[in-house]
């Protein structure tokens, strides 16, 4: 199932509807860090509120994703992180270190909003 | 009077039942002579109870009442055969006397003092008769057996589901998440950690984090007296879920044998916000959030005389 990339202002959204197989994470992947360039987009929101699970790849995914961002100049903020799935990626290590947080997309925007401010 | 084929019988095989016909008609007749001398029985049993000194908790009247309620049930369940409404009674009897502290000896020894008023009155009833008697007693002794089961067991079950009602009381009681401002939720922890509680506390604080959308989060620990590494462990998996969920976490009140304990087996803190006690954390949480406290009324004429 292909994701869908929404362009809100500076940021792009990106919202997971459904368990999604490792390839489709990939495609993700790259489309975000191809769009990010393209739109001159400030921040990228990956909205993970539908999935019920984050395993070791996923994970590992989004934040070689997150860090690419950076590379290209924007900030990801990943959010709506299911309470017990925080509590089982915590349980196997997996906190994405590094990498902005926020409990749904109004938070999400609302975090990207203010660190723009503050570099500006 | 004893029959020829009473005798008969009684020579030929001893306590082993005829048939089921004979047997339900010497219940019938058990049931008919338990009814008939009610009165009396049931004084008799309440007087036992009160010679043995079982059940103090309750009054002389009380111990009357549940005595006539029970030797009834008793009886139907006797004649009827099923025990159902007998359970039903026994569990909700339990219920009732358990709070008053009521002892599992005492209920199991009521019902078998009742067992003994009756058997005795069926001895003195047929005591002319070795071989009747020992026919009533075959049709007695099973049922009478199975009710003192029935109760002992629904009062062993009502008071088991009674202490589990309470120690979910208690672990629920022993992890509040509190809410002190719009965004900034407390989370006093006293006692003991242990995993089972760890794991609970982390699902209760993740799910007020969720619920009152909390940025912040300030755990006090001044009531926690001692810490391992697993303990330190669940507490900064806690943090780092709760980081997952948006919100940062200030942990407060770790005592001076705690912060030693924590850096002498090495536990990995620098993920951690600690402030001393619970005002600085409140303090530097309001701060984060951008509040600002400030002395009104008589504190500010204060403030501004210093």
């Amino acid at each position: 199932m292909e994701v869908p990339i929404l362009k809100q202002g500076d940021y792009l959204i990106a919202t997971i509807q459904a368990a999604l197989t490792d390839a489709d994470l990939l495609k993700l992947h790259y489309a975000l860090v191809e769009k990010v360039g393209k739109q001159r987009s400030k921040g990228v929101i990956i909205d993970v509120t539908a999935l019920d699970v984050l395993d070791s790849f996923a994970t590992r995914t989004l934040r070689s994703l997150a860090h690419m961002v950076r590379l290209r100049g924007a900030t990801t903020v990943i959010c709506g992180i299911q309470p017990e799935v925080a509590f089982t990626m915590v349980q196997l290590g997996l906190t994405l270190e590094g990498i902005s947080t926020a409990l749904d997309l109004e938070e999400g925007l609302a975090l990207l909003m203010l660190s723009k401010r503050r570099e500006v | 009077m004893p029959t020829k084929k009473d005798a008969l019988q009684f020579e030929g095989k001893t306590n082993v039942d005829t048939s089921d016909e004979s047997r339900s008609e010497l219940l019938r007749q058990l049931v008919a002579h338990l009814r008939e001398n009610r009165t009396q029985l049931r004084q008799e049993w309440a007087r036992r109870i009160t010679e043995a000194k079982l059940l103090t908790a309750m009054s002389q009247d009380e111990i009357f009442a549940e005595a006539t309620t029970i030797y009834d049930n008793y009886v139907d369940a006797l004649q009827s055969g099923t025990f159902e409404a007998l359970q039903t009674y026994a569990r909700d009897l339990s219920e009732r006397i358990i709070p008053r502290g009521v002892e599992t000896h005492e209920v199991i020894g009521i019902v078998l003092l009742l067992r003994d008023v009756l058997a005795r009155s069926l001895f003195a009833k047929y005591q002319h008769d070795f071989a009747l008697l020992n026919r009533i007693l075959d049709a007695y002794e099973p049922a009478a057996n199975r009710i003192a089961n029935t109760v002992a067991v629904s009062f062993v079950q009502e008071r088991e589901r009674t202490i589990r009602q309470q120690q979910e009381a208690i672990r629920e009681l022993s992890t509040p998440v509190l809410q002190v401002r719009d965004r900034l939720l407390i989370l006093p922890i006293i006692g003991v950690i242990d995993p089972q509680r760890a794991r609970q506390l982390t699902e209760q604080l993740l799910r007020g984090i969720r619920t009152n959308r909390a940025k912040l989060v300030v755990i006090d620990i001044t009531g926690v007296a001692a810490m391992d590494s697993n303990v330190a462990n669940n507490l900064v998996q806690t943090v780092e879920a709760s980081r997952l969920l948006g919100a940062s976490v200030i942990v407060t009140g770790l005592s001076p044998e705690i912060a030693q304990t924590l850096v002498t087996i090495g536990v990995d803190l620098s993920k951690m916000n600690t402030v001393g006690d619970l005002q600085g954390g409140i303090e530097e949480a309001e701060r984060f959030l951008g509040y600002k406290v400030v002395p009104v009324g008589e504190a500010a004429i204060e403030d501004q005389r210093r």
